[in-house]
């Protein structure tokens, strides 16, 4: 399951994450993260049945958690099947399949955003629990 | 052997046509041969969907009362033009709107009109006698106008040229994301579907000739703006009525960072009348080739990496430099196909005939590049040339003097062969203060990574990179890379000024 773990500037440079690896002793993915002086962004993948575990350490630890139910979500209605998304991926999330219909394969989405912006037709979203 | 074009329209008219599309065409000929695929297909439906930037629609929304003579007009806050006298205007499909920009423009109003949904237009006007009102407020729906007919002057372009980027920033472009370091490729276009691959000596194709926009009946009305056969790049000029139209052929879309456009449908039924049509609708994806062009030259005549065919992009993959690069179309193949498959359901169906052209269209000019009797200013033209440089084994404290004198706020540093290494400003200097002892010449504050200008590199490029860089200045440097001036924000000024304009 991915979190989305959002650092605020008061916690400043305590090693959250490595702390709640510490705690919990569950091995946590990173799979991109964005941290400077002031705050941070980090998206993990953990086991989904030590999500709530890892979740709830995080939190005490002065971190936001936010579950990633989905990666990116696509409206099948604004989509055209043009492929825009397709090459802008760094992780293969997008393919056509032999008639040309968009496959979305987001258990591989690491919410990157890039797609987000290619999509001529504002198609792709991220939804948040 | 030729078929008339009379025979085959009474074969539509009976229900006894054969059609085939653009896509299935090619395996027809390889089967039955040129001859035998002649005497067996009487049309051959082609098909694209995609971006096509220049769309638009003519409409006359009737007299409102007192009446008015429509001078600026908006439609959901999009200015349509309006210099077509009393209340007739021409929504383009690019024209952002004024209050939400790239989020909403010419090509969502068309949208919203042919879903159904009401559309404000505002007008205003100076008043005359015969036309006294002077401003005008009022929410239409499609079925309130007039007339409403879709004018598009480029349309269904033969094939178009595919895109990457070389640079080390992503590009949003209107050909889509371009990742940095030729990390993807863009194409557009069906291929063996578009139109007029299928047709490129415009023999059938002309004005006069019938076909799918949008969804609606139209016809060619000739050729499209820049049209330029010579080189393979043929367009169309198109049209056909707004009010039989689908939404599930005409889409507005935005391209980020370049702005809103809309997507269309177009389809061509062909009438195999001869053989050289056989041929022509035989054509196959690895038949058609485009440039792949490097997007991050701004320049009009940007280079080519290589040349790729149709079935190179659909692999979806190319090999640039020996790597494989992925690749992916902004149009849709799916709705491509769809276009060629409704449309044959129409021919088969007798809901359209097909016709030759009333007027050809020219099959070999070339369109040419604008004609500037003005040449556009060059860093040269403006550039500084008193610059104020500094070794980079200079102390620190010689360089803080240097700016404090006020004379310049960027200081180039120079190595001892005179190149560019580096520059400096009072945030670098600001950086020894911070870290006493770690640093006592230039180079150790210096910020290496320095953006740079020529002296024939348009103004325009220039000032793009002060604006992306969110820097000041730029120093000019010669092929040997040496400082010979620097450009910075007053510099532009001086175009304002008229002196160089």
């Amino acid at each position: 399951m991915k979190l989305m773990i959002t650092f605020s500037k008061k916690e400043g440079r305590k090693p959250i994450i490595a702390q709640a690896v510490k705690d919990t002793g569950v091995l946590i993915n990173v799979e991109r993260a964005f941290i400077d002086s002031s705050e941070g962004e980090a998206l993990i993948d953990v086991p989904d049945d030590q999500c709530t575990l890892v979740r709830e350490r995080m939190k005490a630890l002065g971190a936001s958690v936010r579950v990633l139910e989905h990666g990116i979500t696509l409206d099948e209605d604004e989509c055209v099947d043009c492929g825009a998304c397709v090459s802008v991926c760094p992780r293969e999330v997008f393919s056509m399949d032999a008639g040309g219909k968009l496959v979305v394969d987001e258990e591989r989405c690491v919410i990157c955003g890039k797609c987000i912006k290619a999509c001529p037709h504002r198609a792709l979203s991220l939804k948040f629990e | 052997m030729e078929k008339s074009i009379g025979l085959i329209n009474e074969r539509i008219r009976d229900g006894n046509a054969r059609v085939v599309t653009a896509e299935e065409m090619p395996a027809v000929v390889a089967d039955l041969g040129v001859e035998g695929a002649l005497t067996e297909v009487d049309v051959v439906t082609t098909g694209t969907f995609g971006a096509m930037c220049s769309s638009g629609a003519f409409l006359n929304f009737g007299h409102a009362d007192p009446p008015i003579r429509m001078e600026r007009i908006w439609l959901n806050d999009v200015e349509a033009y309006g210099g077509i006298a009393a209340v007739d205007a021409y929504i383009g499909a690019t024209q952002p709107s004024d209050t939400r920009e790239a989020d909403y423009g010419g090509a969502h109003v068309i949208e919203d009109f042919i879903a159904g949904k009401a559309v404000e237009l505002r007008a205003t006007s100076h008043g005359t006698d015969c036309y006294p009102r002077q401003s005008i407020t009022t929410e239409l729906m499609l079925e309130d106008l007039n007339q409403a007919i879709m004018v598009n002057p480029r349309n269904a372009y033969q094939r178009y040229n595919a895109a990457t980027n070389s640079t080390d920033r992503t590009l949003y472009t209107y050909m889509g994301t371009l990742l940095p370091h030729h990390g993807n490729v863009s194409y557009s276009g069906a291929g063996l579907l578009n139109p007029l691959s299928n047709d490129p000596d415009f023999s059938v194709i002309g004005s006069g000739t019938p076909l799918f926009l949008g969804g609606a009946p139209g016809v060619v009305i000739g050729e499209g703006t820049q049209h330029s056969p010579g080189g393979g790049f043929g367009t169309l000029m198109v049209t056909a009525e707004l009010s039989r139209m689908s939404p599930e052929y005409v889409r507005a879309a935005t391209m980020y960072g370049y702005g809103v456009t809309l997507y269309m449908g177009v389809g061509i039924p062909i009438p195999v009348i001869n053989e050289q049509v056989v041929r022509n609708c035989a054509v196959t994806d690895d038949q058609i080739s485009v440039d792949l062009v490097d997007y991050g030259i701004p320049s009009r005549n940007r280079p080519t990496v290589r040349k790729v065919t149709y079935a190179d992009l659909k692999s979806g993959s190319v090999e640039i430099d020996g790597e494989e690069v992925r690749a992916s179309s902004l149009s849709s193949l799916r709705r491509a196909r769809q276009v060629a498959a409704e449309l044959a359901e129409w021919v088969t169906s007798g809901k359209i005939e097909v016709a030759l052209p009333t007027r050809p269209i020219n099959s070999t000019k070339k369109a040419h590049p604008m004609h500037e009797t003005i040449r556009a200013p060059r860093v040269g033209d403006i550039m500084d040339r008193r610059v104020i440089r500094i070794a980079e084994t200079e102390e620190i404290r010689a360089a803080a003097k240097k700016l404090l004198k006020g004379e310049t706020n960027h200081i180039p540093v120079i190595n001892d062969e005179d190149r560019l290494v580096g520059i400096i400003t009072t945030y670098d200097i600001s950086k020894a203060v911070v870290w006493p002892g770690k640093a006592s010449v230039v180079r150790d504050v210096m910020t290496r990574d320095v953006i740079t200008t020529t002296p024939d590199e348009p103004v325009d490029i220039a000032a793009r990179k002060l604006e992306q860089h969110n820097i000041s200045a730029l120093p000019v440097v010669d092929d040997q890379r040496r400082v010979i001036a620097m450009l910075t924000a007053i510099d532009l000024g001086k175009l304002f000024r008229g002196k160089h304009r």
